[in-house]
């Protein structure tokens, strides 16, 4: 009796779900609660909970919408980062006999947990953080074209991130690979819950993201300033453009196929499965259709980033800017007919193999005419080398070695023998770290003072630039060694102690990067202290080409105080060099949407939705969906959802922005 | 400083202007409404995405349709009279949600309301037929369970039906909001987006009524 009233109570959450007896995880988790409880505490003291809410959880303001996605990367980066270091650890002390320091329980999770992490929460987190924070800006908007779609859009990727951070507490994570491939991820392989905090935590980011492509793609259709025709686009807000198509193109799959897995572990059907007609090769081609695009939804901001950053810092008009928009596009459709490279040995035959070789083969050519149109913008040019541009060159030095290991890949015979070894983990890591993350920091480093008024301080910068780049070289070289001797990936001791040195290379690579990470960190605190020395009024540091640099730094609510118009794709260089004079006066009130809380309280309850669906707490799933339902039904009956910034506000903040540039000299 | 006028007329001068000629007007002092289109565009490519599942789902039953594993075929289990009236209830839905449209265009609330009350009740008549279909299959032992082609049959049409499900929540949502406010510009910007989505799964169930039941049917 009592047994029935706890299984309805907590479905499969018991005591022994808690993992209390892992002293390493009691660790962890008492310093995440003493840090969330001194979190708290501080918040309270200083009485900040009302200003969060109000100003940030509730806001709209694609602006601040932007920034709490780069915070949420940053955290979770913590999180993926403390995961690689624990593999690398163990990885190099498992030889002779040793049994490292991880069990196969944890050591599988571990892994799992750090391709997921670093994939869904924080590369697509710092991403999609960049793009909603400065497209609006580059294009002369005021916000996106659905401002509290943006905001749930965002308190859905955190949902996804809660869940994933409560099962390493709550129960244990998906011992599967990041894809999670069936059969292992059925039932019969894996009948705990870690592969359904694995399904929940990316459904409900998924929607987030996908809402989000949307809504960035409305925006850069519908709301340019006028003028601002398609070829006149910046670059970064075209490769955002080809990035949110493929978000919306391919996120729905991910959604579709991760439905089709939890109805084989909670209903039984047999898409997936080895009896009954299931076929678990359909599960790969599926999740690879959507896998596939998803590397160059991540690079393709960094192109555009990059390409920003090398005109900027060259002082020269972007070469060949035509033929970079059409590599761009050319890369977002080829990018969906490559996903077969990704199971060569699935044995397709020769014929299947060859097409998909080639066409990944093809997708060289577009990249190489994006690296050669940088060369040559830089050719000739007055090269200041800031933070942004370093990261930006030693992204064009890594990125062509992992492209090149890339090439080789695709060739179907050389994929046979260095399919699923440590070769493939150097190469993707090579063009993640070296393309998406050298480009996020780029991105991070260009547009800090925009987002906050100071620049970041340069020698912490570079201490964090030389040990994450020395530190990847030394992480993942390596690896590539090993994977031509043919060592296979995700393995947890080893048998040959020649093997040992490698990995131990690869490990002080490791450190070499959490003393980049550390640097970073403490950059960022020591830039905040010294915000009065790096401090810039102009809202134009680095000499800006494109609009984002026309309006103050950060930025007014509204953005611009008049809609700018756009005669040059290089349109704040262009107003520069045509003597464009700031307006000072026949300031109007302006049309700008309110604020709400329904995208946090929504998120909210998809996220206990998602915990009961992992705990089979049926109750609660259904009493959350009802709840769900009934504040979505009701958040559309309020009709009033804009407001008028008047007129005297619009006059002090521009005020305020003409004393600051008259002050400066 | 100059108006407006001279701002907008400006504008379209300036950009023909030669280097070294009066500077070109930078901004414009007039606001642009763009809600309303975007909400247009943004709808149509959820629909598109929305699309892509059915499209994994389409694909999941081609690959899979025939995986009986010695269970029951689509031949012995579909009833077409059956399907053939519960697709008749589905494509009069659409008509009655055109007429609805329609009188929404004259601006006659009263008749709006009427053809989306029949609609729903067309609707609420796919429904019920298709469950009654579903728990036929189940009674039957040819419950999702059985095979993969019963699986992927399920989930298609299922999915299908939750959709239906879900547009006559919203659209008993939608009549309440008419009811409150009448046609006022937000509510008909509401309404278009319902009959996209309406005939939208219109176009969905005519790929499921081919592709699954009178294919089946032939096999």
């Amino acid at each position: 009796m009592l047994e029935t009233l706890t299984t309805f109570l907590f479905g499969r959450l018991s005591l022994e779900s808690f993992p209390y007896h892992e002293p390493i995880v009691v660790a962890t988790f008492f310093a995440v609660v003493l840090g969330g409880i001194a979190l708290v505490a501080a918040l309270s003291y200083f009485k900040l909970w009302g200003y969060l809410w109000t100003e940030w959880f509730t806001t709209v303001d694609h602006k601040r919408i932007g920034i709490m996605y780069m915070v949420l990367g940053l955290i979770m980066l913590l999180r993926g980062f403390a995961d690689a270091i624990m593999m690398r650890a163990q990885q190099a002390i498992a030889f002779n006999g040793s049994e490292g320091y991880l069990n196969s329980h944890h050591f599988d999770q571990v892994f799992t947990a750090h391709g997921v992490i670093m994939i869904f929460f924080v590369a697509m987190p710092l991403v999609t953080g960049l793009m909603n924070y400065v497209v609006p800006l580059q294009i002369g908007a005021r916000d996106v074209s659905f401002p509290f779609l943006n905001n749930f859009s965002f308190w859905m990727t955190v949902g996804g991130a809660v869940l994933i951070m409560a099962s390493l507490f709550v129960g244990e994570f998906a011992r599967t690979g990041w894809l999670a491939y069936p059969p292992l991820s059925g039932l019969e392989a894996s009948p705990d819950v870690g592969v359904d905090y694995y399904i929940w935590a990316l459904q409900v980011a998924g929607v987030g993201t996908t809402l989000s492509g949307i809504n960035l793609i409305c925006t850069i259709v519908k709301m340019r300033a006028p003028g601002m025709t398609m070829m006149k686009m910046p670059v970064f807000t075209w490769t955002s453009l080809c990035t949110n198509v493929l978000i919306v193109a391919s996120f729905p799959i991910l959604t579709a196929v991760l439905v089709l897995l939890s109805l084989d572990r909670y209903v039984g059907t047999h898409f997936f499965t080895n009896d009954m007609g299931g076929n678990p090769m359909m599960y790969v081609n599926l999740i690879w259709i959507w896998g596939h695009p998803e590397v160059y939804i991540l690079i393709l901001p960094c192109f555009g980033i990059f390409s920003e950053v090398t005109s900027t810092f060259t002082g020269k008009k972007l070469f060949g800017y035509t033929s970079m928009v059409y590599a761009t596009v050319v890369i977002t459709i080829l990018s969906y007919l490559v996903w077969l490279h990704h199971f060569f040995t699935m044995g397709s035959g020769a014929s299947v193999n060859s097409f998909f070789g080639i066409t990944t083969m093809i997708i060289s050519i577009p990249t190489g005419a994006k690296i050669f149109n940088w060369l040559f913008t830089m050719y000739r040019g007055r090269i200041r080398f800031e933070l942004p541009m370093m990261w930006t060159i030693a992204f064009m030095l890594t990125f062509v070695i992992g492209g090149m290991t890339g090439v080789l890949l695709a060739v179907p015979p050389a994929d046979f023998v260095l399919h699923n070894s440590l070769f493939l983990i150097a190469h993707f890591h090579n063009v993640i770290i070296g393309g998406v993350l050298f480009g996020l920091f780029a991105g991070i480093y260009y547009w800090w003072p925009k987002a906050f008024g100071f620049r970041l301080d340069p020698f912490w910068g570079k201490m964090s630039f030389w040990f994450w780049v020395i530190g990847f070289y030394f992480a993942f070289m390596p690896l590539y060694v090993l994977g031509l001797m043919g060592v296979t990936r995700r393995l947890r001791v080893f048998e040959d102690p020649s093997l040992q040195i490698w990995f131990q290379i690869a490990a002080f690579g490791a450190v070499l990067i959490a003393l980049g990470i550390g640097s970073f960190l403490i950059q960022i605190a020591v830039s905040v202290l010294k915000r009065r020395q790096l401090v810039d009024v102009s809202g134009d540091p680095w000499d800006g080409r494109t609009l984002e640099w026309a309006t103050s730094s950060p930025p007014p609510g509204y953005n611009f105080a008049f809609t700018p118009v756009i005669h040059d794709n290089d349109a704040w260089w262009d107003m520069k060099k045509r003597g464009y004079a700031r307006p000072l006066d026949g300031f109007r009130p302006i049309h700008m949407p309110s604020n709400t809380g329904t995208g946090v309280i929504l998120a909210g309850i998809s996220t206990v939705l998602g915990f009961a669906l992992v705990w089979h707490i049926w109750w609660l799933a259904a009493v959350s969906f009802v709840g769900l339902l009934a504040v979505a039904i009701n958040h559309t009956f309020n009709y009033n959802r804009d407001f008028h910034i008047p007129v005297d506000e619009v006059v002090r903040t521009e005020s305020e922005r003409t004393r600051l540039l008259s002050g400066q000299v | 400083m100059t108006t407006t006028v001279e701002a907008m007329h400006d504008r379209h001068v300036g950009h023909d202007t030669p280097r070294g000629a009066t500077p070109p007007v930078f901004y414009v002092r007039d606001e642009h409404a763009h809600e309303a289109a975007s909400t247009a565009l943004g709808f149509w490519i959820y629909l598109m995405s929305d699309c892509l599942i059915f499209a994994v789902l389409f694909a999941t039953y081609g690959v899979l349709g025939t995986s009986y594993a010695a269970g029951p075929t689509p031949k012995e289990l579909f009833d077409l009279p059956l399907v053939a009236l519960n697709t008749s209830m589905l494509l009069l839905s659409s008509i009655t949600y055109g007429f609805a449209m329609l009188a929404m265009e004259k601006g006659r609330t009263g008749q709006t309301q009427a053809w989306l009350f029949i609609t729903l009740l067309f609707g609420l008549a796919f429904l019920g037929i298709e469950l009654f279909e579903f728990a036929h299959l189940i009674h039957e032992g040819a419950g999702p369970w059985r095979s993969a082609f019963l699986s992927s049959f399920f989930t298609l049409v299922g999915t299908h039906g939750l959709h239906v499900t879900f547009g006559s929540v919203w659209l008993v949502t939608l009549m309440v909001q008419v009811a409150r406010r009448g046609l006022i510009p937000a509510n008909r910007r509401r309404l278009m987006c319902l009959s996209m989505f309406w005939h939208f799964l219109d176009v969905i169930w005519i790929g499921v009524f081919t592709f699954v039941y009178l294919m089946g049917a032939l096999r």
